[in-house]
C-alpha cells in the first residue's frame, strides 16, 4: 500500500515533470506533424492551381495588328466567286512591305509577315466576302498576331524598356550604317551591360581551357609511361595540341577580361548581347558598336533627316533578353512598336479559344472541338454507365440469391474499381475497336477509332463500378420498413423496388453517378488508348465522328514545342477543372438538399 | 442503316405497349378488376419482347452475316492466290472492303477490284438479310404477344420475370467485363509469347527492353525484350510517390481524425477532396511544365546533374495526387476504431498522442496497410503523369536523378507509335497483363487483410 503522500511526492518530483514534460512534447511533436502533412498538402494544391492560372493569365487576351489595308477592286475582282479565289495573304503582305519598306531583303521580309498570324488572311477574307461594298477602299480591319507577338506584347520576352537619357543626339547619316553620338553619358549603363555578358563568355572561355588542360595533363602522364619513343612521341604531340588550345583560349578569355575591365572604349553587340535601339528623326537605328557617348548602327528604318535631337525627341529602346533567346527578333520588335505609335495595337478578351477547334498555329487554337468531344463522350458514357449500374445495384441489394455467383460478381465490382484505367483503354481498343475473334466469329470491332461512341464505352465500363458500389450503398441505406410497407399493401418485389425504393435511393444514386462521371470526364490514358488521340480541326457532330475530349487536348497541346501553346493547355486545364468543380458542387449539393438519414 | 432498324423496333416497341394496353382494357370491358395484370403490364409484355427478339435478331444477325460475308471473300481469295500468306490475304481483303466503301487501299489491282465489286453486292445482300430477319423476329413478337392478352393472362408476372432477367445480366456485366479484360490480354500475350520462342523468363529477367527492333518475320529477339528496367523505373517512381504520400496522407488523417478543431476539418477535409478530383492529366503537365524544371533548376545550383524527365519530379507529383487517396482510407479506418477504445486509454492517464500511438493506430493498422496497397496500386496503374513527365528510354538506373521509364509509359509508346499495330501490339498487352495480375494482386492482398481483421474491435 503506498501512502498518498508518497504517491504525491512520486508524482510532484522534478522527474515526474520531466517526464510529463516529455510526454507533452511527444503529444505536441505529433499535432505539429499532422498540421506540417496539411500545410504541405495545401501547399502543393496551391502550387498546382497557382501555378496553372498564372500560366493560363497568357492566354486570356489576344493582340490585333490593324493596320490601314486598302482593298485594290483590280487585285480582288467583283464578283463573289472572285472574291473568294483572291490572294488575300498577298494582300497582307503587300501591305506590311509598304509601311517597312526598309525590310526589303529576303530574310527581313520573312520577319515582317512573321508578326501576322496565318489565320489572319482567311479572317480578311471572311470579312470582305459579307461587306463586298469595301472592295476599292480601305479598311481598318485587325489582323490576329502571330503567337510570338501576342507573348512579345504581353511580356512574356521581357519588356523593351526605356532608357532614360540626357543628352542631345546627333546622327551622321539617315541611311545604312551610321553613327550616334550623344553630348552626354546616355548609354553607358548599356555599355556596363555588354561588358558583363563580356565576362560571363571569358568565364566560359576559362572552363573550355581548363579541360584542355586536363586533356594535355592526362596525354604527358600517358607519354610518361609509354612503352617506346614512338608512342611518347605521339603522346606528347596530342599534349602539345591540348597545351596550345589551352593558350589560344586563355589569351582570348585574358582579351576578354581586359575589355570588360576596361572603362569606357567601344565593345560589338551582336546577338547574345542585350539590343540596343534608337528611335531618332522618325526612324530607328539598331546599335552594333557601343560606346559610353554614342553608338554605331544599322538603320532599320530610315531617318527622316540627319539634324541632331534635344534629349525629349529621341527614344533610347533596351531589349535585355537577347535576341537569340527570344522567339521575336529586333526587327519584328521595330515593326510592332511602330504599329503601336500609330495606335494599331489592341487586345481583346480571347472569345476565339472558347469558340474555335484545334489548330496547329497557338494563336489559332481553341478548345471548342474537344469541349463538344467530351460532351458527345460523356453522353455515351451516361447513357451505358447509369441504366447498367443502376438495374445491377438493384439486382445486387434486393433479388439476389446469397451464392457464390453473387460472392463472384461482388469480388468482380471490387476489383474492377482498382483496374488501372490504361488496362481498360487496351480492352476498349481490341474489343471495340480491333475486334477479337472467339469460336471463330469476329465479335466486337465494330467501332471506328476516335470516335465519341468508343470512347463513352470504354468510360462506361470504367464507371461502372463506382455507379453501382454507390447505387448499392444508397440502396441499402433506404429502411426495411418502407420495403415492409409495400410489400404490405400487396406490392410485388418489383414494385416495392422500383416504386419505392428506387426514387427514395435517387439523390444518393446520382451523387455516386456524378461523381463517376466527373472521373470519366477527367480520363485521358484509355482514350489515348483507343486513338482518341487524332488532330482534329472539325466540331464533332455526333458520336460517330471523329472527335478529341478535354482531357486529351491537354495532353496534346502539352506536348508540343510552342510557348504559345504553354498558356493554351494551362487555360484548357482551368476550363476543365471548372467542369469538375461544377459536378462535384453539383453532387454536393444533390447530396445536402435531397439526402435523407434515417 | 442498321442503327436505323435499332429506332424502328424501338418505335414498333412503342406502338405494342400503347396497342396492349388499349387491348387489354376492351377486353375488361369496362371492368378494370377483371383483369389479372393491369393494362400497362399487357403493353409492357409486349414491349418487351419485341425489344428483346428485334434487338436480338439484328446484333447476333449482323455478327453472324459478317463472319459469314467475310469468309466468302476470304474464299474467293484463297482460291485465286492459293500459296499467299494469310497476312497477304487480309491485307487484301481489308483494302477490297475499303475500295467497296469508297475508301483508299494500299495498292489496287483486278483481285482486290473484283473482291470490291464482290463485297459490296454480298453487303448489300447482308444489309438486307439482317433487316428481313429483325423485322421477322420483331413481328412475330408482336404477333404472339398480342395474341396472347386475355383477362387471365399474367402479364405481370411474366414482365417481371423478364425484367428481372435483365437486372441479372446487368449485373452479370462486371463479370464480362473482367472476362473481356482477360481474354483480350491473355490472347496477345500468348501471341507474344509465341514471338520470343516462349522464352518467358527472357521477358521477366531480361536487362534490355527494345522489342520493336528485333522484329523479324513475326518473331522478335528474345534478348530484346527483357522488362526488368520498366518494372525498376515503375518500382522508382512507386516508392518515391509513396515515400511523399504515407507520411503526409497519414498524418493529416491522424491529426484530422483526433487532434484538429472542428473548423480545420472544415476547410482541410475538402481541400484533400479537391486534390483527389483532379484529373491525372492536369498533374501529368504540373509535373512536366512546374516540378521537373525546378527540380533541375535546383538540382544543378547545388551541382548535381538532373535529366529533365527526372523520375524524382514524377514520383513527387505522383504521391501528391495519392495524399488524399491514403488520408482518406486512412481517415475512415482510424474514425471506425470504437470510442472506447479511447476511452478507456484516456482512463488511464494516456495523452491523446499516446492513445494514437499504442491504441487507435494498432487497431487501425490492417485498414492502413491495405490503404498503402491499394495506393502502391494506383501509382503503379497510373499513366499520364509519368508518360508526361518520365522519359522514355528503358534505362537501367537506381538514380532518381536520372530519367526512367515505366510500364504504362511503354504501353502508350508502343500503342501510339508508328509501328504497325500487329507488331506493337503483342508486347504492349503483355505488359498491360503484367500491370493487371500485379494491381489485381494488391487488390485482391489489400482487401482480404481488411477482411481478416475488420472485425476484431467491434
Amino acid at each position: 500500500m503506498v501512502s498518498m503522500t508518497d504517491l504525491s511526492a512520486q508524482h510532484g518530483s522534478a522527474a515526474a515533470s520531466r517526464r510529463l514534460k516529455a510526454r507533452r512534447a511527444a503529444d505536441f511533436r505529433l499535432k505539429l506533424y499532422g498540421i506540417i502533412a496539411i500545410a504541405l498538402a495545401g501547399l502543393a494544391l496551391i502550387a498546382l492551381l497557382g501555378s496553372t492560372v498564372m500560366k493560363a493569365s497568357l492566354a486570356v487576351t489576344e493582340h490585333y495588328l490593324t493596320p490601314t489595308l486598302s482593298l485594290p477592286a483590280e487585285d480582288l475582282g467583283a464578283t463573289p466567286e472572285d472574291l473568294a479565289r483572291a490572294n488575300y495573304d498577298g494582300l497582307v503582305k503587300a501591305q506590311l512591305r509598304a509601311m517597312f519598306p526598309s525590310m526589303s531583303d529576303r530574310r527581313s521580309r520573312r520577319e515582317l509577315y512573321g508578326i501576322v498570324s496565318s489565320g489572319a488572311s482567311f479572317e480578311l477574307r471572311d470579312h470582305v466576302l459579307a461587306n463586298p461594298d469595301a472592295v476599292g477602299g480601305a479598311v481598318d480591319f485587325p489582323l490576329l498576331a502571330s503567337d510570338d507577338v501576342d507573348l512579345y506584347l504581353k511580356g512574356d520576352f521581357g519588356d523593351l524598356r526605356k532608357v532614360r537619357h540626357s543628352g542631345d543626339l546627333s546622327p551622321t547619316g539617315t541611311e545604312g550604317t551610321i553613327e550616334l553620338l550623344s553630348t552626354s553619358n546616355d548609354f553607358v549603363d548599356q555599355l556596363l551591360a555588354v561588358k558583363a555578358t563580356l565576362l560571363d563568355a571569358a568565364a566560359l572561355l576559362r572552363r573550355q581551357a581548363d579541360r584542355q588542360e586536363a586533356g594535355r595533363a592526362f596525354r604527358a602522364a600517358e607519354a610518361a609511361e609509354a612503352a617506346d619513343d614512338a608512342a611518347r612521341e605521339g603522346f606528347l604531340a596530342q599534349a602539345e595540341a591540348f597545351a596550345a588550345e589551352r593558350d589560344r583560349l586563355n589569351a582570348e578569355a585574358d582579351d576578354l577580361e581586359m575589355r570588360a575591365a576596361r572603362p569606357g572604349g567601344q565593345e560589338a553587340l551582336d546577338n547574345s548581347t542585350p539590343s540596343v535601339m534608337v528611335r531618332i528623326n522618325g526612324g530607328v537605328v539598331k546599335a552594333t558598336e557601343l560606346s559610353a557617348t554614342g553608338l554605331v548602327g544599322e538603320t532599320l528604318i530610315p531617318l527622316d533627316s540627319d539634324a541632331a535631337a534635344s534629349p525629349e525627341d529621341w527614344v533610347l529602346w533596351v531589349m535585355d533578353t537577347p535576341e537569340r533567346a527570344r522567339k521575336i527578333s529586333d526587327k519584328q520588335i521595330v515593326a510592332v512598336e511602330i504599329l503601336r505609335e500609330q495606335g494599331a495595337v489592341s487586345s481583346r478578351f480571347n472569345t476565339r479559344f472558347f469558340t474555335a477547334g484545334d489548330s496547329r498555329e497557338p494563336e489559332l487554337a481553341g478548345i471548342w472541338g474537344a469541349a463538344v468531344g467530351s460532351f458527345w463522350t460523356m453522353l455515351v458514357t451516361f447513357c451505358l454507365a447509369f441504366p447498367i449500374g443502376v438495374l445491377a445495384a438493384i439486382y445486387l441489394e434486393e433479388f439476389a440469391p446469397k451464392n457464390r455467383l453473387t460472392d463472384f460478381i461482388e469480388v468482380n465490382i471490387n476489383n474492377l474499381a482498382a483496374v488501372p484505367s490504361i488496362v481498360f483503354g487496351l480492352l476498349g481498343l481490341s474489343i471495340f475497336v480491333a475486334g477479337i475473334s472467339v469460336f471463330g466469329i469476329e465479335i466486337g470491332g465494330f467501332m471506328p477509332r476516335s470516335a465519341p461512341v468508343a470512347g463513352g464505352a470504354v468510360l462506361a465500363l470504367m464507371t461502372l463500378p463506382t455507379i453501382i458500389i454507390a447505387s448499392r450503398a444508397s440502396i441499402r441505406a433506404v429502411p426495411p420498413s418502407i420495403r415492409d410497407a409495400a410489400l404490405g399493401l400487396g406490392a410485388s418485389k418489383l414494385q416495392t423496388s422500383f416504386h419505392h425504393v428506387l426514387p427514395l435511393a435517387m439523390p444518393g444514386i446520382l451523387t455516386g453517378t456524378i461523381i463517376g462521371m466527373a472521373q470519366a470526364l477527367g480520363e485521358t490514358a484509355p482514350l489515348i488508348m483507343i486513338g482518341m488521340v487524332a488532330f482534329i480541326v472539325d466540331i464533332p457532330g455526333g458520336i460517330t465522328d471523329s472527335a478529341t475530349v478535354l482531357p486529351v487536348q491537354v495532353f496534346r497541346w502539352s506536348d508540343f514545342p510552342e510557348r504559345g501553346f504553354e498558356a493554351r493547355t494551362a487555360a484548357a486545364i482551368c476550363v476543365l477543372l471548372v467542369f469538375l468543380v461544377f459536378m462535384n458542387a453539383l453532387a454536393v449539393f444533390l447530396r445536402r438538399r435531397f439526402e435523407r438519414r434515417w | 442503316m442498321l442503327s436505323i432498324a435499332a429506332v424502328l423496333v424501338l418505335a414498333l416497341a412503342v406502338g405494342a405497349y400503347y396497342a396492349g394496353q388499349s387491348r387489354a382494357t376492351r377486353l375488361a370491358g369496362g371492368r378494370l378488376a377483371a383483369l389479372h395484370s393491369r393494362p400497362t403490364y399487357h403493353g409492357l409484355y409486349s414491349a418487351l419482347w419485341i425489344l428483346i427478339a428485334g434487338w436480338g435478331a439484328l446484333l447476333i444477325a449482323s455478327i453472324v452475316s459478317r463472319s459469314m460475308v467475310d469468309g466468302a471473300l476470304m474464299e474467293m481469295i484463297e482460291a485465286a492466290l492459293p500459296d499467299s500468306r494469310f497476312i497477304e490475304r487480309q491485307l487484301i481483303l481489308s483494302d477490297a472492303k475499303s475500295l467497296a466503301r469508297g475508301g483508299i487501299a494500299s495498292s489496287t489491282d483486278d483481285l482486290r477490284q473484283q473482291v470490291a465489286e464482290r463485297a459490296a453486292s454480298l453487303g448489300l445482300t447482308r444489309v438486307f438479310a439482317v433487316l428481313l430477319l429483325t423485322a421477322a423476329a420483331a413481328g412475330v413478337a408482336f404477333w404472339r404477344t398480342q395474341s396472347q392478352i386475355a383477362v387471365d393472362w399474367r402479364a405481370r408476372n411474366r414482365s417481371e420475370r423478364i425484367i428481372q432477367t435483365i437486372l441479372w445480366v446487368s449485373a452479370v456485366i462486371a463479370i464480362l467485363t473482367t472476362i473481356g479484360i482477360v481474354l483480350s490480354l491473355v490472347g496477345e500475350t500468348l501471341i507474344f509469347f509465341s514471338r520470343i520462342d516462349w522464352q518467358v523468363f527472357s521477358y521477366l529477367f531480361g536487362t534490355t527492353w527494345s522489342p520493336l527492333s528485333g522484329v523479324f518475320e513475326g518473331t522478335m529477339d528474345p534478348a530484346k525484350v527483357g522488362a526488368v528496367p520498366l518494372f525498376l523505373g515503375t518500382f522508382m517512381i512507386t516508392l518515391i510517390a509513396m515515400l511523399v504520400a504515407v507520411p503526409i496522407g497519414l498524418f493529416a488523417a491522424i491529426y484530422l481524425s483526433d487532434f484538429a478543431p472542428k473548423s480545420v476539418r472544415a476547410w482541410a477535409k475538402p481541400m484533400l477532396e479537391i486534390l483527389a478530383g483532379i484529373p491525372t492529366v492536369v498533374y501529368g503537365f504540373f509535373a512536366a511544365i512546374t516540378v521537373a524544371p525546378w527540380i533541375r533548376g535546383t538540382g544543378e545550383a547545388i551541382g548535381l546533374s538532373v535529366a529533365s524527365e527526372s523520375a524524382l519530379a514524377a514520383g513527387v507529383v505522383m504521391g501528391i495526387m495519392i495524399i488524399p487517396f491514403i488520408s482518406s482510407l486512412s481517415d475512415d479506418v482510424i474514425n471506425s476504431v470504437p470510442q472506447s477504445l479511447r476511452d478507456g486509454s484516456y482512463g488511464l492517464g494516456a495523452t491523446r498522442g499516446e492513445t494514437m500511438r499504442q491504441v487507435v493506430l494498432p487497431a487501425a493498422l490492417p485498414g492502413i496497410v491495405s490503404a498503402v496497397l491499394l495506393g502502391i496500386s494506383r501509382a503503379v496503374g497510373e499513366t499520364m503523369i509519368v508518360v508526361m513527365a518520365a522519359g522514355q528510354g528503358a534505362n537501367l538506373t537506381l538514380n532518381p536523378l536520372d530519367a526512367v521509364t515505366t510500364v504504362t509509359v511503354q504501353i502508350v509508346a508502343l500503342i501510339t507509335g508508328d509501328t504497325e499495330a500487329d507488331t506493337a501490339a503483342a508486347p504492349a498487352f503483355t505488359l498491360g497483363f503484367t500491370l493487371f495480375v500485379v494491381t489485381l494482386a494488391l487488390n485482391v492482398v489489400a482487401l482480404r487483410i481488411v477482411r481478416r481483421y475488420r472485425e476484431m474491435y467491434d
